[in-house]
């Protein structure tokens, strides 16, 4: 019920004292309100801004935070008031919520701010008044579909390959996204450019050339080449057919695929030349054999899938649809009309065009659109005005629809443009973040190398950086989750070094600077492991090539205890066998930005190459199992 | 503050013009605290709550049947809510001023049960004539149980109301003469335990 209801109903109450005397029973004992009947002024302040209003106004919603016992929790005993730290303007929409029972959106504000300060004091949307509804609708339409957009452009195109994608995925995703690797790009090209062939290879086939000597009659040039002709189209064909089957088998839902727009291009481009090829060379049949022949015009919209601008084209015109169906049928209706009145004014004529409605549909159609081409021309008086009245009608009923497809065409437009700054921002985007979380993972890592573990004495205390108290506690929980799972942080450098030299069975020891810690030493991978980590090693290679990735977790089990050692890279090389015990090696890789500076191409190289790797690797080393972490 | 009404008349104009132009404003606070049985902070709270609802002071017909209609929403409470705004509007004219809300919410709320009793035989008089006839009580029964709805248990027959009527008169209509005058009527509730008990429970509403 309405808040305003509320006030009246002690007034209904008292009101059936009127059904007493009628009543057969006693009337039930009304309940009593043990709060404080006294009505009392409360004070909110919202981030300083101070507001005053009746207990009563808020109690008028119960549902919400201000309305309940909730706003307690906000109460200050020192000050005496109720305290949020939320936006001030806003609050005066909330407030006059209560106050009228109507909640209008500001139409300054933006619409999620809205909507969260909304949800923070528990107040429904839809409870917006007529007078907002409409606008505070559009722009959350309008706000979601610009997310998902912004969704769709994230988890589009230039998402990287899942590492274990299956050689079709890949096909599919070359077809659809040809700037993501070289043959691709290539394919498209080449696909392009045999379209373009083709079509003028149509062209050109009907245009006269020089006839043949001896005779004087010019042929199209088709008949006269027909074998090159022939050929060329031939070529066209198979290179269309072959695409065609390539993105068939390519493609993760083969049905829908086929019944897909584009795919029904294709198929109808490549048709009339097989049917050609089946038909049998007889007169009768080949006039019908003439008609396929032209839609192998439709090889033309095949360029729509290199083509942007086509595509937006065809949205437009698909999400126009109601229009243009109006457009056509208030024409179809004034043809009708004004065929029909020709007609019957020119009946009378002698040797007059307008032989029949139908006839005169030309006529109308050629007047509505102001084309005008004179073969068929009204000669009584009547129809010269009922002419005028057409084509002057014409122009009305054509230009209505238009400004409504032509506003489509530029949201449409406008949107696909958006998508891609959308898309170059976000690159922007995430390489900020990469950033900033790089630089956190090595603010701790440095805090680490720089002894912040030993006992802070004074001397210490003086080498360390300033740190802020954030910090300090942040790391100190960064430090906790070391001890608890035994691991240590290490960065992305030294751990892809450390899990290419692992796959191939070496244990790499490295050591810290940190020399309190009581050490283990890295065990070498078994056998599966090993497995793993080569399928790691070369997913990491197939998959950095170009592209850029984030790395998401990584978690490296391992428990083996061995001796702490300071060695140096080589010496461990021959002991490293000994500790293959079952360790359980789970690396949760799933990529490794920007391809390692020491990736080879091929597999890795045998073991005395191993060694070189690893003295061109930094010096510090650890000798915990490392996790790496870069969620940070 | 003086009652002040800018448009008087309302035969000239529309009740919505009429409404949006006029403008009442209530006596003061201490006459009306002198007329009623309320205390100042209470007419203060009434006032305000009232005001929050009709800024424009005055409630009509129409406004009160909506208002009413939304605590009963099962049945169709339009036909009593109209019964009841006459018995509201004292003056006559069509609209409520707080004034009339006031002193009718005092009588009921505060008044004496002589009071109460004659506010309600005020109500069942229709046509204001001093007397309540059979045709009368028929049309406010109705009225009421119309606002039960359709839903009932156990579930309303036709001649419901006829027959509640028929057993009022029998208890009230003491001289057997078909109508009901006030002093019967004040008697009648007087004898009625009943009645006396369920007039005490409704001190507390406001």
């Amino acid at each position: 019920m309405a808040a305003g209801v509320a006030t009246w109903l002690p007034f209904a109450r008292a009101a059936a004292v009127g059904w007493l005397p009628l009543a057969k029973k006693t009337m039930p004992k009304p309940p009593i309100d043990k709060k404080s009947r006294n009505d009392e002024i409360l004070f909110v302040n919202v981030s300083g801004l101070r507001f005053q209003t009746w207990k009563n106004t808020l109690d008028r919603y119960p549902d919400t935070l201000l309305g309940s016992s909730e706003k307690e929790f906000f109460y200050n005993e020192d000050t005496q008031e109720y305290f949020f730290d939320r936006d001030p303007e806003m609050f005066r929409h909330i407030l006059n919520f209560y106050r009228t029972g109507k909640l209008h959106y500001p139409r300054q504000e933006c619409i999620q701010a809205f909507d969260e300060e909304l949800a923070f004091y528990g107040i429904v949307p839809d409870i917006i008044g007529d007078c907002c509804m409409e606008e505070y609708r559009d722009r959350k339409k309008e706000n979601q579909e610009r997310l998902a957009e912004d969704t769709e452009a994230e988890m589009a195109t230039d998402t990287p390959l899942p590492p274990h994608s299956t050689p079709r995925e890949r096909l599919w995703r070359a077809f659809e996204n040809p700037h993501t690797s070289t043959m691709a790009l290539v394919f498209y090209y080449v696909t392009g450019f045999f379209i373009a062939v083709s079509v003028i290879a149509n062209v050109v086939e009907t245009v006269p050339c020089r006839p043949l000597k001896g005779s004087k009659k010019d042929l199209p040039c088709g008949e006269k080449y027909s074998l090159a002709f022939f050929c060329m189209d031939t070529a066209c064909v198979l290179i269309f057919t072959f695409e065609y089957l390539m993105r068939l088998f390519a493609a993760p839902s083969r049905c829908k695929f086929m019944r897909s727009v584009m795919s029904v291009i294709d198929v109808v481009a490549i048709m009339p030349y097989y049917i050609g090829l089946v038909m049998p060379e007889n007169e009768d049949v080949s006039g019908a054999f003439v008609t396929l022949r032209v839609f192998r015009v439709f090889r033309i919209f095949k360029f729509s899938r290199h083509s942007q601008g086509l595509r937006i084209l065809g949205y437009t015109l698909k999400s126009c649809a109601s229009e243009l169906g109006f457009l056509l049928f208030s024409l179809t209706m004034a043809i009708i009309i004004f065929a029909t009145v020709m007609f019957y004014a020119e009946k009378g004529t002698k040797g007059t065009n307008f032989t029949s409605i139908p006839a005169s549909f030309w006529y109308t159609i050629v007047t509505m659109t102001t084309l005008g081409y004179g073969d068929m021309v009204p000669n009584t008086i009547a129809g010269k005005i009922f002419g005028s009245i057409c084509s002057l009608s014409g122009v009305l009923v054509i230009a209505l629809p238009v400004p409504v497809i032509v506003s489509n065409f530029s949201r449409i437009y406008h949107q696909n443009q958006r998508a891609d700054k959308m898309r170059a921002q976000q690159k922007v985007r995430l390489a900020r973040i990469r950033l900033a979380k790089k630089g956190t993972t090595n603010a701790f890592l440095h805090y680490k190398e720089e002894g912040g573990f030993q006992d802070r004495d004074s001397d210490n205390a003086l080498c360390l950086k300033n740190r802020s108290s954030f910090e300090h506690q942040h790391h100190h929980l960064l430090h906790c989750l070391e001890k608890t799972t035994n691991h240590e942080f290490t960065d992305e450098l030294t751990f892809s070094e450390m899990c290419m030299t692992e796959s191939v069975g070496y244990r790499t020891s490295r050591s810290t600077s940190i020399s309190s810690q009581q050490g283990v030493s890295t065990s070498c991978c078994p056998r599966r492991a090993k497995r793993r980590a080569i399928r790691l090693a070369n997913s990491t290679v197939s998959v950095s090539r170009g592209s850029v990735q984030e790395l998401d977790t990584l978690q490296v089990h391992k428990t083996s205890v061995g001796p702490q050692s300071r060695s140096s890279l080589n010496a461990r090389t021959e002991d490293l066998k000994l500790n293959c015990d079952d360790r359980d090696f789970t690396a949760a890789i799933i990529s490794i930005p920007t391809p390692p500076a020491n990736t080879p191409d091929e597999s890795l190289p045998p073991s005395p190459a191993i060694p070189g790797i690893l003295r061109n690797s930094r010096s510090t080393s650890f000798t915990h199992e490392t996790v790496k972490i870069s969620s940070l | 503050m003086q009652t002040r009404q800018r448009r008087p008349s309302r035969d000239k104009i529309d009740d919505d013009l009429e409404l949006s132009m006029v403008c009442h404003r209530p006596e003061g606070l201490e006459q009306l605290e002198a007329q009623t049985n309320f205390n100042k902070k209470e007419l203060q709270v009434l006032y305000r709550g009232f005001k929050n609802e009709c800024p424009s002071g005055v409630v009509n017909e129409e406004t009160f049947k909506q208002i009413y209609s939304q605590f009963f929403p099962h049945g169709d409470a339009s036909t009593y809510a109209h019964y009841l705004f006459n018995a509201f509007d004292s003056s006559h004219n069509g609209s409520i001023k707080f004034e009339d809300f006031v002193t009718a919410l005092s009588i009921l709320l505060r008044g004496t049960t002589t009071e109460k009793l004659q506010w309600t035989f005020n109500l069942y008089d229709i046509n204001r004539d001093g007397y309540i006839n059979k045709e009368e009580m028929t049309d406010i029964v109705k009225a009421i149980y119309d606002m039960m709805g359709r839903f009932t248990y156990p579930a309303l027959k036709t001649d419901t109301p006829k027959q509640h009527v028929d057993a009022f008169f029998q208890k009230m209509d003491k001289n057997r003469d078909g109508v009901v005058t006030l002093d019967e009527f004040i008697l009648s509730c007087q004898e009625d335990e009943n009645i006396m008990r369920s007039l005490q429970l409704f001190e507390n509403v406001i």
